[in-house]
């Protein structure tokens, strides 16, 4: 791994955090708290490597007790609180968000970005965050996920379709994820 | 940066941060292993006692954490008292409880120095794999010193756009704010890893024999 990768996570590790302090989205009942998209962003512009890495420097930060979650929450607690699954799942979100980032690359646009996102940035989120909240509140199933899934669902859509936008423009101008060889020679 | 640490001259601060996350971990592990009444309340009574009298924490640090979760157990509650019955929600509520306040009493009496030198220890055995465990410091440090910074552009971006007249507002105001900033940065990014390199940051460490001998 190479100085440049190091600097790369540590600035995704922040942008996360910055995100927290963006004032949440009202859209319908829920807020939506903007941290999600630097979990997408990590993935579809640092691909899955560096994006996991990035996502896992977060979570250490707010573990060692700096208040970096959305209005100022931090430590420990959050590990143990109802939504320890979501935390826990970011990295992973952001590893599956940037495998298919870079499977895609080549032809990479708005419509890969969104699927990449969804799949990665949503659906792996509500996989691991949904029991991990059932197993935590002695919730059943049905309950956990009209609690825990249903009320998100359109704040992160229009967020893994933000994050693709960005994403795109970026690989435009600023392409941080190598083209793969092969798709270099197929052109 | 102000972290959510709180001073205080108190055993609680003295015992090595290794040892509060185990009873932490140990926590965790004794309230979801003996689901009863007596045990979750009296892990959420010890913690109290433990956070307010023995370690001198003002209430309200304690109180701010449980806050975040507060709607939830509330909610949660309700739903059990409905869904199955009071005990089950009560026991679950308790439970949830003596784990966010144990959380909050460590992440208050610790300080975050303390807590990367742990990461560290964690993460030593990762050198067989080619994980640099002092590298972990490096990059923390890196990530602290760029959050103010990352803020600072935004608001420069923010401004410069509203000085050639007006904001867009809502989700095209935040796109088009996040694809300059984030070019900014790694192009920021790029010119600091070169400052790192310069000063011998990618210098391999010396091989294993070698080092022993020093």
């Amino acid at each position: 791994m190479k100085t440049k990768d190091l600097v790369y996570i540590a600035l995704f590790a922040a942008i996360t955090a910055v995100l927290g302090l963006v004032p949440a989205i009202q859209v319908g009942p829920v807020p939506i708290t903007a941290q999600t998209l630097g979990v997408m962003l990590a993935g579809a512009i640092l691909g899955a490597r560096r994006g996991f890495l990035s996502q896992l420097l977060f979570l250490v930060l707010v573990a060692i007790g700096l208040p970096l979650l959305a209005s100022g929450h931090g430590g420990l607690a959050a590990f143990t609180g109802p939504s320890a699954g979501y935390l826990i799942s970011w990295p992973i979100a952001a590893f599956v968000v940037g495998l298919l980032t870079e499977r895609f690359w080549g032809r990479y646009n708005l419509a890969w970005g969104i699927l990449a996102n969804v799949v990665g940035g949503i659906l792996v989120i509500y996989a691991i965050g949904v029991p991990v909240l059932a197993a935590i509140a002695n919730l059943s199933p049905e309950a956990a996920i009209v609690s825990g899934a249903l009320p998100f669902l359109i704040g992160d859509g229009i967020k893994a379709v933000l994050a693709a936008a960005i994403a795109v423009q970026v690989r435009r101008s600023y392409p941080v994820i190598e083209t793969p060889q092969r798709a270099v020679a197929l052109r | 940066m102000l972290a959510l640490y709180v001073p205080r001259a108190s055993p609680v601060h003295r015992t090595p941060a290794g040892w509060k996350l185990l009873a932490l971990a140990g926590l965790s592990v004794l309230v979801f292993a003996v689901p009863t009444l007596p045990v979750s309340g009296g892990a959420v009574a010890a913690v109290l006692l433990l956070g307010l009298a023995v370690a001198q924490l003002p209430a309200g640090v304690l109180l701010r954490q449980a806050r975040a979760v507060l709607w939830w157990l509330v909610g949660l509650f309700v739903l059990h008292a409905v869904l199955t019955d009071v005990l089950t929600g009560t026991l679950t509520v308790l439970r949830l409880l003596a784990l966010v306040l144990a959380a909050a009493v460590v992440t208050a009496t610790t300080r975050v120095t303390e807590m990367v030198a742990v990461i560290e220890r964690i993460c030593r055995p990762l050198e067989w794999v080619g994980v640099r465990p002092a590298r972990i410091g490096l990059v923390i440090a890196m990530a602290l010193r760029f959050i103010p910074l990352i803020a600072e552009r935004a608001d420069r971006i923010r401004e410069a756009q509203a000085a050639r007249g007006g904001l867009p507002r809502g989700l095209r105001g935040l796109a088009t704010t996040v694809v300059p900033l984030l070019v900014q940065v790694l192009q920021m990014a790029h010119t600091t890893a070169e400052a790192l390199d310069a000063r011998g940051a990618d210098d391999e460490p010396l091989p294993r024999r070698r080092r022993r001998d020093r």
